[in-house]
C-alpha cells in the first residue's frame, strides 16, 4: 500500500540534492517550529531504530528515497496518505534544501478504499 | 491608534543595517566563504537587509573566540558577572521600542506583543539570572568527623545555542541569560527565518561583554547549525525546534557525550470545567480570552493552547461566546498598535498552516470561524496572514495531534474529568496546558494530572523568569527559565576533604 508519493517539483530539487550530496533519506518531523516538516538528509546520517517506521519509498527515477516517521507519531498519522512537495520558503532544522531557497512540505490526503 | 514607521524609514525608531556579517570575537566577521542570504520581512514579503551565510569555517573561528574568552569570563565573580547582565538589561530597556520595532518587522509579529511581552520579558530574564547567580550557594556535607564534601558549581566552558525564529530575541535571551550568569562562553546560531533583529541586540550590548564571550554565527542549519552542534568543541548544546532535529542533536551529542537540553514543541490542552460559565462574570470573561489565546503570537508558541476541550454541559454557549470573541480579533499591519495578530513568520509556515487546515476539511473537522489566508490589501499583500481559525472535531484528526504553529485551535467536548484527562493526555507531547475551573480542588488534580511540564490554571502564556518551563513526553528534556536552569549550565565540583592526620590503616 503506497502511502508515499512525491511532486514532480520536489523530485526536481531531489535529483539536483543527490547530485551534490549523494544518496537520500526524509524523517518526518513533528512538534514545535519546524514540525510536521519532512526532513531530508544524507541516506545515513539520521540513524533510524526500532522507534522509527519506514512509511516508503519515494521513485525518482533511477533512484529511491526512503521515508521514515517515528513510530509513535506514524499511529496519529497512519489513516493519512503523504504527498512531498516543495514550497518557496527559508530553511528548517537541518534539511538539505534549505539553502536553495526552498522547503519540503508535506502534503496530505485521507487513504481511501484504492489506496488500501 | 499608533503606528510605528517600518525600519529605516523617515521617523523610524530603528534601522536595520543593508548586510550583517558574523558577531565573532567582539566584532563582526565576513563569512569565510564570502556568501550572503537575503532576509525578507514577513510583514510584507520584501527583502530588508542580508546575512552572513556561515558555514563550518566560521563556525570553528567562533569557536576559537569563544575558548579564548571562557576561562577568563568563567573565573570573573558573580557579582562581577551579575553587573554583566543587569547592564544588559538596562540598555535593552532603554532601547526597548527600538528593538521592539526591529523584532516585529523581522518576524511579523504584532508590535503591541514586542513592547507589552518580548522585551519586558528579555529584560527581566537577565536581571532574574543576575539575581540568581549571586544568590546561588555551593554546598557542604560533612561526611564524618574528619571528612568534608564540597559542592562548588563550574561553569560548562563553551557551549552551542540554536534559537528559534517564533521568538527570535526573547529566545535567545532566554538561552544567553542563564549561560552567562553562570559563567560560560557561548556561539549562537540564530534561525535562518530570523537572523537580524539579534543584531540590532548584539550592537546596542556588545561593549558591556568582553570580546569572544557571546559569538552569533549565521546560516542556514544544515551549513552552520549542524558543524556547530556535532562539535567536539561545545560542551553542551541547547536546543529549540522539533522532534527530527532534536533527535539528530542527541545523535551528534552522544558521539561527543555532552548533554543537551532540548525544547521540542507540543499540542497542548487548554481545559475548561462547566463551572467557568456558571456565572457571565469577569471569571468567565478572562477564560474566553484563555481560549482566545491560541492566536497570541499568531499562534507560533510552542505551548499554543491548539487543542481546547470544553465540558459538554456547557460546551454550546461558551463554544458561540469563544467565537464570538475570536472574530474580534483585529488583524492588521503588525506595526499598528491596535493590530492583534500580525504576519506569520514566513512563506513556508503559511504554507504548512493551510496544509494543515486543509487536512483538517479533510478529516471531516469542521470551520467554525477563520480558516484561509488573509489578504490584507496594499503593501501587506505580499506577507503572510491567517485568519484566526477555529475547527470542531475529534482528539483522533491530525490537527489535535500535530502543533500545526498558526492560529489555529481545534475544539472538543469531553463528559467529565476523567474523560477530560484521557483526552488531554492523548498526545505524543506534555509541555504545557491549561486548566480553567472555579473550583481549586478540580483545578488542582487536573495541573497534577496532565502530563505537561507547565500547566497554567485559570490563566494562560504567562512567561515569568522565576518559573521553570520544559517538557514532558516528546516535547523534550531539561527546563529553562528559574534558577533550575543554572544546572544545565554548571557542572558539579566535589572536593572531598579529609582532616585526619592519620593513615586508614589498609596498607
Amino acid at each position: 500500500m503506497p502511502r508515499v508519493a512525491v511532486t514532480r517539483e520536489a523530485a526536481a530539487v531531489l535529483r539536483r540534492l543527490r547530485a551534490s550530496h549523494g544518496e537520500l533519506m526524509f524523517h518526518q518531523s513533528g512538534g514545535c517550529c519546524d514540525g510536521s516538516a519532512p526532513m531530508c538528509y544524507p541516506a545515513g546520517e539520521f540513524r533510524t531504530g526500532e522507534s522509527d517506521v519506514h512509511l516508503g519509498d519515494l521513485a525518482v527515477e533511477e533512484f529511491v528515497v526512503p521515508v521514515w516517521m517515528s513510530a509513535a507519531q506514524f499511529e496519529y498519522w497512519s489513516h493519512t496518505h503523504l504527498t512531498i512537495d516543495v514550497v518557496p520558503g527559508r530553511g528548517s532544522g537541518f534539511s538539505l534544501e534549505a539553502p536553495l531557497g526552498i522547503r519540503f512540505l508535506v502534503r496530505s490526503r485521507l487513504l481511501d478504499a484504492e489506496d488500501l | 491608534m499608533a503606528k510605528f514607521a517600518a525600519p529605516g524609514q523617515p521617523g523610524s525608531v530603528v534601522t536595520y543595517r543593508d548586510r550583517y556579517d558574523h558577531f565573532i570575537g567582539g566584532e563582526y566577521v565576513p563569512p569565510a566563504k564570502g556568501e550572503y542570504f537575503a532576509n525578507p520581512t514577513p510583514v510584507t514579503g520584501e527583502e530588508f537587509t542580508e546575512i552572513a551565510r556561515g558555514t563550518a569555517e566560521d563556525v570553528e573561528r567562533a569557536l576559537d573566540a569563544a575558548h579564548g574568552a571562557a576561562r577568563a569570563w568563567g573565573k570573573t565573580s558573580p557579582a562581577d558577572r551579575a553587573n554583566v547582565l543587569n547592564k544588559i538589561a538596562d540598555r535593552v530597556e532603554a532601547n526597548l521600542e527600538a528593538l521592539a520595532v526591529a523584532e516585529t518587522w523581522e518576524n511579523g509579529k504584532a508590535i503591541r506583543e514586542t513592547l507589552a511581552a518580548d522585551l519586558p520579558l528579555a529584560v527581566d530574564h537577565f536581571r532574574y539570572f543576575a539575581g540568581v547567580i549571586r544568590a546561588q550557594e555551593g554546598g557542604i556535607s560533612q561526611i564524618d568527623e574528619d571528612l568534608v564534601a564540597y559542592h562548588f558549581q563550574e561553569p560548562l566552558g563553551v557551549v552551542g545555542q540554536i534559537i528559534p525564529w517564533n521568538f527570535p530575541l526573547l529566545m535567545a535571551v532566554w538561552k544567553l541569560a542563564p549561560a552567562l550568569a553562570a559563567g560560560n562562553a557561548v556561539v549562537l546560531k540564530p534561525a535562518e527565518q530570523t537572523p537580524a533583529s539579534i543584531h540590532v541586540l548584539m550592537e546596542l550590548i556588545a561593549d558591556l561583554l568582553p570580546p569572544g564571550v557571546v559569538n552569533v554565527v549565521n546560516g542556514f542549519g544544515v551549513e552552520a547549525g549542524k558543524p556547530l552542534a556535532s562539535s567536539r568543541r561545545v560542551a553542551k548544546v541547547a536546543f529549540t525546534g522539533e522532534t527530527t532535529t532534536g533527535r539528530l542533536i542527541m545523535q551528534y551529542a552522544s558521539e561527543n557525550i555532552i548533554p543537551v537540553t532540548l525544547e521540542l514543541g507540543g499540542k497542548s490542552p487548554n481545559v475548561f470545567f462547566s463551572d467557568v460559565a456558571a456565572q457571565r462574570d469577569a471569571f468567565y470573561d478572562k477564560a474566553l480570552e484563555g481560549f482566545t489565546m491560541f492566536a497570541l503570537n499568531q499562534g507560533e508558541v510552542c505551548t499554543c493552547p491548539s487543542r481546547a476541550l470544553l465540558q459538554s454541559s456547557m460546551y454550546d454557549q461558551f463554544l458561540g461566546d469563544a467565537v464570538e470573541r475570536t472574530r474580534a480579533i483585529k488583524q492588521g499591519h503588525p506595526l499598528d498598535t491596535d493590530t492583534m495578530i500580525g504576519a506569520q513568520a514566513s512563506n513556508d509556515q503559511l504554507e504548512k498552516i493551510l496544509s494543515y487546515i486543509d487536512i483538517g476539511k479533510q478529516e471531516g473537522a469542521r470551520v467554525l470561524t477563520g480558516g484561509e489566508r488573509a489578504d490584507l490589501g496594499g503593501e501587506l499583500s505580499g506577507g503572510y496572514y491567517v485568519t484566526p481559525t477555529i475547527f470542531e472535531g475529534d482528539n483522533k484528526m491530525r490537527i489535535f495531534q500535530e502543533e500545526i504553529f498558526g492560529p489555529v485551535v481545534a475544539v472538543t467536548s469531553f463528559s467529565d474529568y476523567d474523560d477530560a484527562m484521557k483526552t488531554a493526555n492523548d498526545t505524543l507531547y506534555g509541555l504545557g496546558a491549561g486548566v480553567w475551573s472555579r473550583d481549586g480542588s478540580v483545578a488542582y488534580r487536573a495541573g497534577r494530572d496532565i502530563q505537561a511540564g507547565r500547566v497554567w490554571v485559570n490563566n494562560y502564556h504567562a512567561y515569568p523568569a522565576h518559573a521553570a518551563f520544559g517538557g514532558y513526553k516528546q516535547s523534550g528534556i531539561g527546563r529553562e527559565n528559574h534558577r533550575v536552569m543554572l544546572d544545565h549550565y554548571q557542572q558539579t565540583k566535589n572536593l572531598l576533604v579529609s582532616y585526619s592526620q592519620n593513615a586508614l590503616g589498609f596498607f
